[in-house]
């Protein structure tokens, strides 16, 4: 699948396209399809998200995981401090971040 | 050290102001993001893998403790309770939200500190030797021709907009502290035949994916052109450095495609015309800077006694304190390299005790090393053990300066949108495996430097050992490179051969000092014993 | 042509044609000449005398060397109208009027008002880039 991710324009917050809006939880994001680069032009301009790019990604059993490690640190790291990730108190963070 | 005057402190609101115009102009959709980003660069902001990263300036690695101690109210009030101290010697933050940037700049403002020009393609922040106004080798203080720099780089009109980043160190000593010759311009003060004081110019190095060793430009350059000869090295650079490839857009690349001799020549021949233009400040200026850097009051009867019976306390003056030009007094580091931990990283609580340590003990000073390292630079020996009292409450302790547990490395991709494998795993795992004291003793001084990337911003390159992440087909991998070093003998490292992964460049390493310790002749370090013997022998033990 | 939005002269605004930097020697009635960021502003200096206005181009705000340009012939004293054209950016025009510019037209028109609060964003400087007239904050602080 492709899904969509960017940032947030006032917090920097990483964030997912869900289909009708934005989430921090990557597990929400939405098959794009082909519609990628008319969502990136089309939310960039309303000034909510900035940098946003489309990437590969998949449905696993953990949920939904980009298929690059660099989006999937982007999503669920940064592996160096797990306190720091969004599933803070999880104590297997450290197997789902990568 | 220097104190803003009402000058300096107006053009650092402005900018403030400048900011927070900039930022409303963008939340407004006035600006978009590609006319905003290269504004929010100037002023330090990136946008990075997790959230938006914002660089402060630390000027010449100086600060006092009111600065310190903002620092650390940032990282908790801004952000999540820690700071990365960088190679280029400021501090980076990690979770900066935009909407708070024109507020943390007011903030840092009011204990006259800044952002600006900390990124994007202009003069940057100017580094200097962190021992400066206390080592007992330098000719001068190098901070106050450091401070005449940076106003002069201030928002020069002419060099906003440069091909690519510049960056400029200045050194006064022999013992070259801060990598200076693999800076775009490197400056080292030196004293001529007549006794007088002058800078010796070289230009054109740096590290990223085409390290180079900055070559000699000029010998000596009076005091009274100092900023005039900047300039033309400037211009010549803004005129004709390459703008189609911005891999190929730094001073080194033009230097290099010119040769030296013909970028010196150019530059001779803009210096004689802008010699015509009255656009050096006048020597006076440079006394008002330097009554700023005056030696703080030394006790001049204190005692050169230093009580070593605690064994770890011995370690640690044996391993983190360096020799003071005022008798009875040492400049001591404090690695933020403990066992295992994330080289730079230091939480909120930390960075305010380093500041009240520098303040009742290091004359309020402290400075930030190239090495991620912090420095105390003027304590009396005699408070020394209560000073490594407190630090050993807080983590702060760790005895291995030069070590191989004292490892350079950039934030990678835990945090870098540019990189391609993570650095700080692998640095913490060399940490512990290397952790035991002896053994780090037994191998004395190794530096080793980890990069993320190609761009080197943790100086892979210079690095005894230098580690390189790369990616093989979407998987991290890891590329040993050996030989660097960045003091008076800067050199470059080399590509020993294939890569590794995570845990295979570990073992390399270790196989590496396993080599080292076997073929050691005398007082050597890993550094000596690999040039005489080269690089085969570590070959054959690594790849067998 | 693009319109000067942004004028800081009480002569009348030029005109002419700008020729091209490699085209202007031959041209011996040409008075008005465009430099390209790639051009060596200094093969104009022989002609000083009969300019009376250079445009400086700007393709991208990002590409610097117009600026040095503009410095380059106000420092040999010319002293006609020196126009910066193409991609400005608000916040660079109080560089650029450093530099010694005193037109501009850039190619989609400014904000006014955030534009005129960029020409007197810095009330002191800390360079003297001498083609502006400003005295550097050294200068201030040391007045002779
Ligand atoms: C996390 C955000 C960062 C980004 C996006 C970044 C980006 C870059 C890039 C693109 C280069 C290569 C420039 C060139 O060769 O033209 C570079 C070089 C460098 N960076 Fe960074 N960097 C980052 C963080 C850091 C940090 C944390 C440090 C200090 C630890 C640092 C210190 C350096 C140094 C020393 C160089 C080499 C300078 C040279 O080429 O001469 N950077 N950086
Ligand atoms: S070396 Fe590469 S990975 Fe490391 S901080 Fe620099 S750009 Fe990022």
């Amino acid at each position: 699948m492709k899904i969509l991710t960017g940032n947030d324009l006032k917090t920097g917050a990483v964030i997912w396209w869900t289909g009708v809006g934005w989430s921090l939880d990557v597990n929400e994001s939405a098959d794009v399809g082909e519609h990628g680069a008319a969502l990136v032009a089309r939310e960039e301009g309303a000034q909510h998200v900035v940098a946003a790019y489309v990437v590969d990604g998949g449905k696993t059993a953990e949920g939904i995981r980009p298929a690059h490690i660099k989006e999937r640190i982007r999503a669920l790291g940064p592996t160096v401090r797990l306190d720091l990730t969004p599933k803070a108190s999880d104590p297997a963070a450290a197997d789902w971040v990568i | 050290m220097y104190k803003y005057d009402e000058y300096d402190q107006q053009m650092v609101d402005t900018r403030v102001a400048e900011f927070r115009d900039q930022v409303r102009r963008r939340l407004a959709g006035d600006l978009t993001e590609d006319q905003f980003k290269p504004l929010r660069l100037q002023n330090g902001l990136y946008l990075q893998l997790h959230a938006y990263m914002l660089r402060v300036a630390v000027p010449y690695g100086t600060l006092n403790s009111a600065q310190m101690t903002l620092l650390g109210d940032i990282a908790d009030k801004y952000d999540r309770g820690y700071g990365h101290f960088t190679t280029r010697q400021n501090i980076q933050y990690n979770w900066i939200k935009l909407e708070d940037t024109p507020d943390i700049l007011a903030e840092l403002a009011k204990v006259e500190m800044h952002a600006i020009q900390t990124s994007g393609n202009c003069i940057r922040n100017i580094s200097s030797d962190q021992y400066a106004g206390a080592a007992a080798d330098e000719i001068v203080d190098p901070r106050p021709y450091a401070e005449l720099l940076r106003q002069w780089s201030s928002f020069h009109p002419e060099f906003l907009v440069l091909p690519r980043k510049f960056k400029i160190a200045v050194i006064a000593s022999e013992t070259d502290r801060a990598a200076m010759r693999l800076h775009d311009i490197g400056i080292k003060m030196v004293k001529n035949d007549a006794g007088e004081i002058g800078a010796r110019f070289y230009a054109g190095g740096g590290m990223g994916r085409t390290p180079m060793i900055a070559p000699l430009i000029r010998e000596f350059v009076p005091l009274d052109q100092l900023i005039t000869f900047s300039e033309a090295c400037l211009r010549v650079y803004n005129r004709y450095g390459r703008r189609d490839n911005k891999y190929k857009a730094r001073i080194k690349i033009l230097v290099h495609e010119l040769g030296r001799d013909e970028y010196v020549r150019q530059v001779e021949e803009e210096f004689a015309h802008l010699l015509t233009q009255p656009i050096e400040p006048p020597l006076a200026e440079l006394e008002r800077i330097k009554a700023h850097f005056v030696d703080p009051g030394f006790d001049a009867n204190a005692s050169d006694d230093l009580d070593l019976t605690d064994p770890d306390f011995r370690l640690w003056v044996e391993r983190n304190t360096h020799a003071h030009k005022q008798a009875g007094y040492v400049i001591a580091t404090v690695s933020l390299k403990p066992v295992g931990g994330i080289p730079g990283d230091a939480t909120a609580d930390q960075i305010r005790l380093m500041a009240k340590l520098a303040k009742d003990y290091s004359f309020d000073e402290l400075r930030v090393t190239h090495a991620q390292n912090i420095v105390f630079p003027h304590v009396r020996k005699a408070d020394l053990y209560t000073v490594w009292q407190a630090l050993d409450e807080a983590g702060l302790s760790t005895a291995n300066l030069d070590t191989v547990g004292d490892i350079i490395a950039c934030p990678g991709l835990d945090y870098c949108s540019l990189a391609n494998a993570r650095s700080i795993p692998v640095a913490q795992k060399i940490s512990e495996r290397f952790g035991s004291a002896q053994r780090q003793a037994e191998i004395g001084e190794l530096k080793l430097k980890i990069s993320g990337c190609i761009n080197a911003c943790g100086h892979h390159h210079a690095g005894h050992i230098g580690i390189l992440g790369v990616d093989k087909k979407g998987l991290e991998n890891y590329q040993l490179l050996f030989g660097g070093s960045e003091g008076a003998d800067t050199s470059l490292a080399k590509i020993i051969g294939p890569g590794f992964t995570e845990d295979g460049v570990v073992d390399a390493i270790e196989k590496a000092t396993e080599v080292y310790l076997a073929n050691k002749q005398g007082e050597e370090r890993f550094l000596d014993t690999y040039r005489r013997i080269g690089m085969d022998p570590f070959k054959e033990a690594i790849y067998g | 042509m693009v319109d000067v939005q942004f004028r800081f002269r009480d002569d009348e605004t030029v005109n002419d044609p700008a020729v091209t930097v490699d085209s202007f020697s031959e041209q011996s009635n040409a008075t008005a000449v465009r430099i390209e960021p790639g051009d060596d502003a200094r093969d104009l200096l022989p002609y000083l005398d009969r300019l009376s206005l250079v445009e400086v181009s700007f393709p991208a705000w990002t590409d610097g060397r117009g600026y040095s340009s503009a410095r380059i012939l106000r420092e040999a004293g010319y002293r006609g109208e020196m126009r910066a054209v193409g991609d400005l950016v608000i916040d660079m025009l109080h560089h650029l009027r450093r530099c010694g510019f005193d037109a501009f037209a850039p190619e989609k028109a400014l904000n006014e008002e955030d534009a005129q609060s960029a020409f007197d964003r810095w009330e002191n400087v800390y360079q003297a880039t001498v083609v502006d007239g400003r005295p550097a904050i050294w200068a201030k602080r040391h007045p002779a």
